[in-house]
This record gives C-alpha cells, structure tokens and sequence, in this order.
C-alpha cells in the first residue's frame, strides 16, 4: 500500500479500508467515496497545525478513574431473549456461514 | 481428514540444529481467571451451562451494551504482576484491538495496548539439569475472551470442509491475563525444556495466587511459542513462527523442538521463513501453517472510550503484595532443605502435584519420608485407578495419622495399607477403621506364642533344624504363624518368638 | 374543551395530578394529533397505540387509587430511535436494524417508565445519529413542521419535529454534535445536551462513545428540567456516568423565572462563534437577543476560543474513529440484518461485508471508512492523535473563557432551516452546520438550544445556544429559564403558538416578521 501524503487518499487505499472495516463497495461506490473523503481528508488534516508533540491527548471530556464493579453476579439474559434477534440459529446457538480465515 | 501431506516435512536432527542455529523464544500465556463474574459485565464466569444462558447486552455486543470493569479481575491481575516481579502501573487503560470474527461479539476485543497493569518483570526456572534460567517478562496485561466457535459439518469438527458454525457467548468476556516474554535468548539447547518450564512456573504461580484454576487441559492456561533461528555467529534475529494450540507442559516441549528442527532445516536449504502462526497437531507431533501474518493485522488500537483509567493507589499495590504466597522456586529450595529429599525425590513431589499435600501431611506430624511415601506411592496409585486427584481421596491428616501408627507398630506396612482404603472408602479415621475392622498388630506375646507352638508342632523337622543353630528354617514357620494371625503380627517379633520358644522347650 | 397537545407537559402533569383531565384522554389526545398530521411530519417510525392507551389507562387506575405519583406521571413522551425499548423497534434510522426488537431498555426509558410517562412511539433520526438533517434515515425524512419543504435539523429531527408539531410535549434525544440543539433551533423547540456523563449511555446505540449524551427535547424550559431530572443521575451500568448528586433541573427553571434572575450575570459571547458569515436573520435576532439579557441586567463580555476553528475538523475525526468501532458490531450474526453475496463462495467474511454493504447508507459508510483511516497503522498519530490533542486545547479554552463569565452564548446554528435535499450532496457543507454545537460536546460540557425568534427574510425558527462549565448543567436552566420569560413577555405569546397550522390541508411557511 503506497504512502499518499497527508490530506490525499487513493482509490486503493480505500479499498483496503474497506476491506479492514468489512463492507462490500461497488466500483461506483469506490469512486464516489474516494472523492468525498479526499476532500474531508484535506479538510480535516488542519488539525496536525496545532497538535504540538506538548499538547496532551484527551480522551476522556471529564476525568474519571477507578469505575469499578463488584465481582457480583448480575441475572443474564434468558437463552430466547439472548437468541431473539439471531438472523439464523440452531438449537440455542448462533448459526454463521463457513468461516474462511482461522482467527 | 489425513494428516499425511503429500509434501515430507524435513527436520534436521536436533543436534545438528543447534550446532548451526541460535534459537529465539518468545511466549504469550493466557491465564483465565477464576472470578464469578466476567471481565466487563455481571453474567457468571463458570463452565458447563447451557449454549447463550450466560449474556446480557454487553458480552453479547448488542446495541447499547457497555462495559464495567471487574475489580477482581483488577485485583487478581496486580498479584500476578507482582507475582512476577513486574512494575505495576500508575495509570493503566483499556483499548479497543478491533477485527471482525464471528465469536467476538463487539467485533472488537476490549484489551490493553500501551498502558498495560504490569510490565518489566522477571522469573526465574530451573532446569532439571540444575541450570537455573531467567526469563523477562515485558508485560502482563488484561483483556477478555472470546466466545466458543463449533464447526459443523467437517469431517474433524475443525473449520477445513466445515459446512456452518455455531457460536456460543458464554465465554465471551472471560476474564484473561496475557503474560508476555521478552525474547530469551541463550536457551540454546534447553529450548525446548524452558518452554516447558516457564510455563509450569506460571502455572504454579497462578494455582499459588488462587486467581486461576490454572488447569492447562481445560484452557485456563494457554500457551502461545514464538520462535526463531539465526544462524551461529549473526546478530539480527531471524523470522520468527508463532504456534498456537499448544494445550500441556509436554506439547510445549515438543512443540519448540519440532519448530527448531524444522525451521533449520529450511534455512539450512537455503530457504526463508514464513513470518506466520501455526498449528500444533498433538498426534502427529507436527506444527502446520495456519495464516499468515501481514498487513490485514492493523487493529487500530486506540483507548477505550467507555471506561476509564485503572489508577491503583501505591498503599493498594503494598496491600495486595501482602497477600502473595512464597514464590513457587523460593518454596522449593526452603522444602527441599526441610525435608532432605534429594532433588528427583522433590521433583517425584512436585511433578505429580502433591507437594501441597505432603507438606501438609508433614504439618500433621508425619515424618517427611513417610509423608513422600505414602502419596507418592499408595494413594496415587489408588487416584490413578480411579482418575481422580489424590488430594480427594483422603486428607493430609489421615495420612500423618497413618504413617504414625505405622511408626508405632501397631500396624505394619501391609495392614496400614487395608487400613489406608477403609479411610478411603469412608470408613472413618485411621484408628477408627483400626478398631472396627481389628486390625491392629497382635501385641500380646501370649497370643503370638500359642500360634507359634502350633505351627512347631506342625512342622517337627524345622524344630530340629532350629535347635541345630540353622536359624533360616524358622522363616518357614514364620508364614504359617503370619497366616494364622491374619497377618496381625510385627514378623521381627514373631521370629524371635520362635528362637526363644525353640531353645526353651528343648 | 382545551386542546391538550398544546398544554406544556408541566401543564398537563398538573391538570393530571388535579384529575381534571386523564392520563388516557391526554394520550388519545396526541395518538390523534399524530394521526392528523404526521403523514407530513413523518416524525415518527412506530406508534405505539394500543400500549399506549394501556399504560396510561394502568396510571390513571393507580392515581384514582389515590397512590402519589411522580411529577411528570401520565405524560406522554416520544423516544428517538437511538435508545433501546424493549416493547418498540429501535433502529437507529438504519435498515441493518430494520425491526430490531431489543431484550432490554435502555436505563434512561427504563427511568422514565418508572416514573410513570407514557411512551407513544419512537421518533425519526439521520441514520445512526450521523448527519445534521435526518435526511439520511433510511426511513425517508422528517419534515419541519414550520415548513413542510425543509429540513427539521438532525440527527435528531423527529423528536424536535414531534413536540414542535404538538404530536408529543416532550421528548428524549440524543447529542453528539449537536443533534439535539440544532434541530431545536430549526423547529423553535427547547434541547438540551447535559454534561458528558450526566446522563447514562446504556442502552443508547452508541455513535461517538466520547462526545454521546442523551437529554431532553421540550417545547420549553421547565418541561426540559422536568424530564432531565427524571433521566439524569449515576448509572453504575454506564462507567462514564458520573457520581454527582445534581440539583433538581426543573427548580433551576423555576428559579429563572424570578425578578433579577438576570442581574449581574456575566454572559460570555465568543468571537468565533458570534454571527460573522451566519445567515442575516440569525444574527440579528441573536444580537437583540443580547440586549434582551442586558436590559434585564446581564453583562455582555465578548470572549476568544482561537482553538475553536479547529473544532469541525477534529470532531470529523474522533467520531468517525470511534464510530467505525462501535458500528462494528453490526456483523450480522447476532442480531439485525443477514444478506448472502449475490454470488458464491457464502462465507461469513463475505456475508458480513454484504450485511453492511446493504444495512448501512452512504454518510454511514463514509464515516466508517473515514474512521478506520484515522485509526490506522501509521495515520493514528497524524489524524485520531491530533484530533484528542485539539481536544485538549478546546478544552483550556472553554476554562479560560469561564474564568471571565458564568455562562457562553452563540446562535445554535449558522442558518434556518434549509430546504431538503439543498446540502444532501456535500457533506462537508453538511458538516459545517455543527459548527457552534460540536465544541460543547468535545469539551463535555453541556449545552442548551431555545428559540429567540424568527429570522425576518424567511420567518423562520432561530435559536440560541446556552453553555456553561462541566457540572453546572442548573445554570442552562436557570438563565435560560429567565430569556425565555422575558422573549415571551416581548412577544405576548410562545413561539410555537405561531407555528402553521398543519391540520389545514395546505402548508404555507409563517408569515415575515411573526413575533
């Protein structure tokens, strides 16, 4: 996979994210995609401009530490309302096609 | 399914390997914890109950669901990192590893990436040469796990030719640790023991800390080899495999072996290594290529949005340090001195798992022999019999209390044996299956000589032979008195009976 | 006989608990009011009728029992389709979860069943609360209710448009970028997007798990305080929610509407977000609107947020980012919708990447996949790094800003509403709605959209933004409480009370200069 500077996306690199994140896109879809997100890209790269190497990261708007659960037993779900929105099942379990690739 | 391949897999002989090659391990142990509930969410971290009756929206990843983290799980963690000798974070965070699979319900693993619990470690192994071997650990950290996948359709239940797969979640969100090495280097030769090793130790840790039922044959010790070659004389490290499905201390063994036997022979060919996971085949004794590793591996890590920051206070830290057990290695050395075994008569102990057991026995009483006698002789091979662990069928107590009467005479090896499966069988204590079943040794001489009469009389010629100086003959006699006693008798004090009753009845 | 959707639900609760009118009566009243008009509006994807009738029927049964309900007892509510019900669809405005009955509810439905509102349905968004117009539903628009021909704001659209349209008094929401605020600005509705961690997530179909919060959409302020109180609190199922005990929301309200609410209050305008480049309408009726609070004793301070142009651009990351994770569970497998691929080999790889390919609309996918770019190897530090970074610096720009004043004001939008489909075709047009709600949100801080007006050129809704630090959500209420009082006194009238009459067989937009 080719670098592309900051702000530029390609086609192929598209591709490839489309394939990380799972969702089939047709030639038309590809083409379009790569368009916008070229534009939102180069839009959004501004935000490099002033995130200096001392400015801290904020991944949380309000600093919390220590959530903790008691290690408690909660009731689950009941085995039907578990399965209830299972596209295919089989006795009590989930039902997928052949899986291709070995985790 | 055939598991020959049309291809021959060449090894090189392992010496040979060894001559030409340097090997790099690397290990990734997954401990499952014992805590009732999961990781992330309040449903019941237990085995055996029916497909899916274990989830809420949270493990099942359904729309909405969200995460609470377990703090014994937390707590469990930070022992094992002490336990290891590891650093324990000031700030620790969950990040999501996200890839798609159809057993992680999130289709993404809540995890740790950067900001781990534990890091910068080091235990120490011995070999059973002696070598005493230390092993860096660069991290541990904790994450969840995914849940169970069944093959349908194949011919071996596995994903090759398999028609569909089932899914069931009640393990998805099991809390897990994963222990990462540094890579260890200098292994040389005892690669493959060191595996091995290291693993055990880890094993025994996590049993020691009580956060693990840490049972390799039901996964909740699992054990991922990382190895490499690099020729003799080189510096940069070679291609590394990584093989999983690796599930007890032996496999591990064989494993390491295997893959340094293979991986020299294709470099020895002039060939180059797949950079790729394998998998271990238990009874071929084989590693097979599963997939490869590229650049489909981006997870894009990035922090946990819905959980917060793990920031375990120092006193909390010290609090938690209190409570670890002695070191198993520290343990070892100190009984080993205690009781004067030498270093097999130990590893006889340790290796079937009953030191716990014979150091309490010892505690009860019991010489430390004895102690080792009994459990490691006797009752394992009743446990064996039955398949069940030595440590159920009778307590440390009973034992001690046994080998004492032994020690006192009033029972001889062979009767503390009957006696031994009358406790067993839930007779009762030592002395009590004693008085019911009567099978203290006879001490009333009286009792002993009458016997002994008899049996003289019984047999003439080994009277005569006796009063002639030829003492042997009196084995003779001792049997039948032995027999008449129902073998209630000390045979040392039956034998001098016989001398003193043959020279005073001349 | 008063026409009960036009009550405020404060009203309505009182003439419930007084008995003069029924909870049964109150819910017929606007299950025929959505019957009459929401063929137009479309703000709702599921009516929940014949519940409905039961649940205030029980409600009733208990108060003649003489049992003490709660202060919004009997009222009925419209729910986005982002939270999780149990008894109702919850789709997200997605076709991947077309149908999709949940096994639980969320705890904020679940709170206010216990305190005895009366769902009526579940109310139109943009797909996945992605978008500033609900356009992008996969169950076709909602309309704004001032007029038919543009859009309501979104994402959460249907909610505004169903208490702006009388077919609910109140409703619940959820914020993001501003899917709560500007929506409220465009149908002259009250909405309000409580500090970060007010409110618990569990059960709402998470977007941007760091920048989501759910709240109430009213058609005025005290109705806004009263369903807060009910939703707001700690949720130990929610481990971002916050610990805080807060002070009741609706007494906040009430005490707005006190002499010298307004007197001595330092009101912060920021200079980013002021009116420059807005439509012409909303800034005049935002720069009145700030003579309005200094004439009731207010102090004007104009105040800088120089990090804030980079707002839009890092909001346009982090979300995409944590939304391409969150949505990712939508594989198929457990729940929603299956598609095979059209051609074999059917494997759950490829039947996954058919699911989403079919189940997600265009803006989902460009989100996505925007995202995953963000996220990935060697692209993190330079797009989801940096963006947490300005993160940081909005952050310390909002803290310094309060340094100087109690509470910040900007208009909620740049624009009225525009007309459906005007911007459908470039997003970062599109994008650029948000620009003065999204800091509040990056920040964690809460916010509050209310009507001010009508824009001269087109007679159409403008609202204003009300912000104030992390935990002092009371003070929205408070000063917001107070303007609303007294742009009513100036009108004579509510806002809404001008909107078209949209039972009448042609829709025509308000007239110029209404208020």
């Amino acid at each position: 996979m080719s670098e592309t500077s900051a702000g530029e996306i390609s086609a192929e690199q598209v591709a490839h994210l489309a394939n990380l994140a799972r969702i089939d896109l047709s030639p038309e879809e590809l083409e379009s995609l790569t368009k916008e997100l070229g534009q939102i890209v180069e839009s959004v790269a501004k935000v490099q401009e002033v995130a200096g190497p001392d400015v801290p990261a904020t991944s949380h708007p309000l600093p919390l530490t220590n959530v903790f659960r008691q290690d408690v037993v909660r009731p689950s779900l009941t085995v039907e309302q578990a399965l209830s929105g299972a596209p295919e099942r089989e006795g009590d379990r989930f039902s997928v096609a052949t899986i291709l690739e070995e985790e | 399914m055939a598991n020959s391949t049309a291809r021959k897999v060449q090894l090189m002989d392992y010496d040979r390997a060894l001559e030409l090659f340097e090997p790099a391990l690397g290990f990734e142990v997954h401990v499952e914890l014992n805590t009732k509930t999961k990781m992330f969410c309040g449903c019941a971290n237990e085995f055996g109950s029916g497909a899916n009756t274990n989830t809420c929206p949270t493990c099942l990843g359904l729309p909405g669901g969200m995460p609470q983290v377990n703090e014994k799980a937390i707590e469990s963690s930070i022992r094992l990192g002490l336990a290891l000798g590891c650093e324990i974070a000031e700030s620790s965070r969950f990040a999501r590893k996200n890839y798609f699979y159809p057993d992680l319900a999130k289709d993404f693993q809540t995890s740790q990436y950067d900001e781990p619990i534990a890091h910068d470690g080091s235990i120490t192994i011995e070999l059973e040469s002696g070598r005493e071997i230390t092993i860096a650990i660069e991290r541990a950290h904790m994450e969840e796990d995914a849940g169970k996948l069944t093959h349908v359709g194949g011919a071996t239940g596995r994903i090759h030719g398999a028609d569909h797969s089932l899914v069931d979640f009640n393990r998805g969100g099991v809390p897990l640790v994963e222990i990462v090495t540094k890579i260890i280097e200098g292994a040389e030769a005892d690669a493959p023991e060191v595996g091995r090793a290291y693993v055990r130790v880890i094993r025994d840790i996590v049993k020691g800390l009580g956060i693990s039922n840490a049972r390799m044959e039901e996964g909740n010790v699992r054990c991922d080899a990382n190895i490499s070659l690099r020729p003799r004389g080189t510096t940069t490290l070679g291609t590394r495999t990584e093989t999983k499905n690796v599930n007890s201390l032996r496999s591990i063994e064989r494993a390491v072996r295997y893959e340094i036997q293979r991986q020299a022979a294709i470099l020895e060919a002039g060939g180059t290594i797949v950079q790729e996971t394998r998998h271990w085949h238990e009874d071929s004794g084989t590693t097979s290529a599963g997939r490869p590793k590229s650049d489909a591996d981006d997870y894009r890590y990035f922090p946990e949005p819905d959980l917060v920051p793990v920031a375990p206070s120092r006193e909390w830290v010290e609090e938690l340090r209190g409570t670890l057990p002695e070191p198993p290695a520290t343990r070892r050395k100190r009984l080993t001195a205690e009781w004067g075994f030498t270093a097999l008569e130990f590893q006889d102990v340790a290796n079937a798992d009953l030191l716990d057991e014979v150091e309490a026995t010892i505690a009860a009483g019991a010489g430390p022999a004895a102690a080792r006698k009994w459990w490691t002789g006797e009752i394992a091979r009743l446990a064996n019999a039955q398949n069940v662990p030595a440590g159920t069928l009778v307590s440390p107590r009973h034992v001690a209390e046994l080998a004492a009467l032994v020690d006192s005479g009033t029972l001889t090896d062979r009767l503390a044996r009957q006696v031994l499966e009358g406790v067993i069988a839930g007779e009762g204590g030592p002395q009590e299956v004693v008085d019911a079943r009567g099978l203290a040794v006879v001490s009333d001489d009286g009792a002993l000589i009458a016997a002994i009469d008899e049996a003289l009389a019984a047999q003439p010629d080994v009277l005569a032979k006796i009063r002639d100086g030829k003492v042997q003959a009196a084995g003779a006699v001792i049997g039948a008195v032995m027999k008449a006693m129902k073998g209630q008798a000390d045979a040392a004090r039956v034998r001098e009976l016989i001398l003193e009753r043959a020279a005073a009845t001349e | 006989m008063t026409d009960l959707t036009r009550l405020s639900a404060s009203d309505l609760a009182e003439r419930l608990a007084s008995r003069e009118v029924s909870s049964e009566e109150a819910v017929r009243a606007h299950l025929d009011r959505i019957e009459a008009v929401d063929a137009d509006v479309h703000a709702f994807l599921h009516v929940a009728a014949d519940k409905a009738l039961r649940t205030a029927a029980e409600i009733d049964g208990r108060r003649a029992a003489g049992e003490r309900l709660g202060p919004l007892a009997g009222v009925p509510i419209a729910i986005k389709d982002v939270l999780a019900t149990e008894d109702m669809p919850s789709t997200a405005g997605s076709k991947i979860l077309e149908g999709w009955l949940p096994p639980y509810d969320a705890t904020v439905v679940r709170r206010l069943r216990e305190a005895d509102l009366v769902p009526l349905g579940k109310t139109n968004m943009d797909e996945f609360a992605m978008g500033s117009s609900t356009e992008h539903s996969a169950y076709g628009p909602t309309r704004n209710p001032w007029d038919l021909e543009r859009i309501p704001g979104g994402s959460g659209g249907g909610s505004a448009a169903a208490v702006s349209a009388f077919e609910a008094p109140i409703a619940l929401g959820s914020d993001t970028g501003g899917s709560i605020r500007q929506p409220a600005a465009v149908t002259g509705s009250v909405g309000v997007k409580p500090t970060y961690g007010g409110v618990s997530r569990y059960g709402a179909i998470a977007l941007a798990s760091s920048l989501d919060q759910v709240g109430p959409v009213s058609r005025t302020v005290l109705d806004a305080g009263l369903l807060h109180d009910v939703i707001g609190g700690h949720d130990p199922l929610d481990s971002t929610s916050l610990s805080d005990t807060w002070p009741s929301m609706a007494d906040a309200a009430r005490a707005g509407r006190r002499e010298g609410a307004l007197s001595g209050v330092r009101v912060g305008v920021i200079r980013e977000l002021a009116g420059e480049g807005f439509q012409k309408g909303v800034k005049q009726r935002f720069d009145e609107a700030l003579v309005l609070l200094e004439s009731a004793g207010a102090e004007i301070v104009e105040v800088g947020a120089p990090s804030f142009e980079y707002a839009v651009s890092a909001y346009y990351l982090i979300l995409p980012a944590e939304a391409s994770s969150n949505l990712a569970r939508f594989d198929s497998v457990r729940f929603g919708l299956r598609v095979n691929p059209s051609d074999p080999p059917v494997t759950v790889e490829r039947v996954m990447a058919a699911t989403r390919d079919a189940g997600f609309g265009p803006e989902v996918k460009r989100r996505i996949i925007l995202g995953t770019y963000a996220l990935s190897a060697g692209y993190y530090d330079a797009y989801y790094g940096s963006a947490q970074k300005v993160r940081t610096l909005i952050q310390r720009d909002f803290s310094a800003a309060f340094e100087k004043v109690d509470v910040l004001v900007s208009p909620s939008a740049p624009t009225t509403a525009f007309k459906l489909g005007e911007k459908i075709d470039d997003p970062m047009a599109m994008y650029l709605n948000d620009i003065t709600t999204i800091p509040a949100n990056l920040a964690g801080i809460p916010g509050m959209g209310l009507p001010i007006g009508l824009a001269p050129e087109d007679g159409l809704p403008v609202g204003m933004q009300l912000m104030a630090p992390a935990r002092a959500d009371a003070r929205l209420y408070t000063y917001g409480s107070a303007l609303e009082r007294l742009l009513e006194e100036q009108w004579g009238h509510t806002l809404l009370s001008q909107a078209p009459d949209l039972s009448a067989t042609e829709m025509f937009a308000s007239e110029e200069g209404a208020v």
